[in-house]
């Protein structure tokens, strides 16, 4: 058994016209028991900018401790935010660190960066970047969410649009694994405004 | 100043502290996860005035491509590329760190840097790591010396060549090299040249796909032609998509968040003293 099938997870980042949207699945299990129904896999680390955590759950926790903390700091110092780009480098590094010993995370992490443009990226557990212009995806239902992201994504979608598609390849890929479901946690931001809505899964 | 006990941003290198953890893990029978790879068909051949390099643009992780358009050809000097084949983290760590050194070098001594130089940054540091810092290179560049092509293997042995291929399309596309290279070939020949070993690569091995990148370098000039050929493109897109109808997933909780704006606040009396 592989140790990311040890919680269970689904994650997906897709960019749309001006806006981006992030969403996961909500179970948390312990190998084939759910113990809950409600975990929250999405954190923000500014107004814009989320970072999706999928795999071992401690380490996700771990790792967005730890890379909040860096956050702040560096916002303490440069007096601002930072940029997407810069976050993800950052992530990367703090991953590589631990290149033989690491983290058993794969995160996706998803802002606006200079003029409100959208950046997602997503990474390996020891911090290989992959920049995409249209979707990324992490976590054991990956395999079946690459298909429907293939077939369900168009570019320049606005918000309504964007949630719905997103929304919809979520869903239907989580009815493919077993370890991820009970619903779906979804954010669109806009760079006027966040929506955060969760979906009605299948509850098995 | 106070320094922070947790978490002060080290000094640099590789930390081993969750590796006892993970030792553990292993030991209970939990396999570790496979990272990502680039399957990789990677070129470089040297012509006439001076180094082109090829690679293909898919990244795989385990049997699934994660990438179907990444950029395997790495800045390392505005005279240097390298291209990288195996553990991506690795690659671009490798790449990224000495490219790094390379300008600190630059400043340092005044002058532009020599292949050798990234050669020797290199090598050391995968031997220094005895292979499992999995980066398989190759190098290439114009310097004052001349044009250079090197091989760097994960374990830190090197090779020098007129022309040469690395990761898992290497037989393809050094076949294609071996029956057609020759000495003092021009640009356009070149560079069809390592297309062909390229696509070669990337329809013969299952672990290389997409497009191809090239680069070529000459005396004081660079040129990175990404996706220079594309020829897989998706042919299977259905022309009227998906379009899902509004309100059709059904919602259970909305929370809209309005982002704030920054709102001058000039305060008329104020604006009256002196």
């Amino acid at each position: 058994m592989s140790i990311f099938e040890y919680n269970g997870s689904a994650l997906i980042a897709m960019v749309g016209k001006n806006c981006f949207a992030i969403a996961s699945d909500r179970r948390l299990g312990v190998q084939l028991q759910t113990i809950a129904t409600d975990f929250q896999r999405i954190y923000k680390i500014h107004d814009k900018l989320y970072i999706g955590l999928s795999g071992l759950a401690t380490d996700a926790q771990t790792l967005y401790q730890r890379l909040f903390f860096r956050h702040k700091l560096y916002q303490l110092r440069e007096e601002r935010d930072m940029k997407p780009e810069t976050f993800a480098n950052l992530v990367s590094a703090i991953l590589y660190e631990k290149r033989f010993g690491p983290y058993f995370c794969q995160p996706v992490i998803a802002g606006l960066g200079d003029d409100d443009k959208p950046f997602i990226c997503t990474m390996d557990s020891i911090g290989a970047k992959e920049l995409a212009k249209d979707f990324v995806v992490a976590g054991t239902a990956s395999e079946s969410l690459y298909g429907a992201c293939e077939s369900m994504y168009k570019p320049d979608m606005e918000p309504e649009e964007l949630f719905e598609t997103v929304s919809q390849a979520l869903l239907s890929s989580m009815d493919r694994d077993c370890l991820s479901g009970w619903g779906g946690h979804v954010f669109v931001i806009t760079p006027t405004e966040v929506i955060e809505r969760t979906l009605k899964g299948r509850m098995d | 100043m106070s320094q922070a006990v947790v978490d002060v941003p080290p000094k640099g290198g590789f930390s081993f502290d969750l590796c006892r953890r993970n030792e553990m893990l292993s030991g209970k029978g939990i396999q570790p996860p496979s990272f990502r790879k680039t399957g990789t068909t990677i070129v470089g051949l040297i012509f006439k005035d001076g180094v082109i390099l090829g690679a293909d643009t898919r990244a795989t992780e385990g049997p699934i491509v994660c990438d179907k358009n990444c950029e395997k050809i790495h800045y390392m000097a505005p005279n240097i590329y390298c291209c990288g084949a195996g553990t991506a983290a690795d690659t671009e760590a490798v790449t990224d760190m000495v490219s790094s050194q390379l300008q600190l070098h630059c400043y340092h001594t005044g002058r532009v840097s020599r292949v050798v130089t990234a050669l020797t940054l290199l090598k050391s540091h995968l031997f220094s790591y005895q292979g499992y810092v999995s980066a398989a290179l190759v190098l290439g560049g114009v310097d004052v010396t001349g044009p250079h092509l090197h091989t760097i293997y994960p374990h830190g042995s090197t090779d020098t060549l007129p022309f040469a291929t690395m990761g898992s399309g290497s037989l393809a596309a050094m076949a294609v090299f071996e029956s057609k290279y020759r000495e003092g070939l021009t640009r356009e020949e070149g560079i069809e040249l390592v297309c062909e070993a390229i696509c070669s690569g990337i329809f013969n091995d299952l672990g290389s796909g997409s497009n191809v990148d090239v680069c070529v370098i000459t005396k004081g000039h660079k040129e990175y032609l990404r996706n220079y050929q594309m020829p897989n493109p998706r042919t299977y897109v259905s022309s009227k998509g998906y379009t899902f109808a509004k309100g059709l997933t059904e919602v259970l909780t909305t929370k809209i968040t309005p982002l704030k704006e920054k709102v001058e606040v000039i305060d008329a009396s104020d604006a009256m003293e002196e």
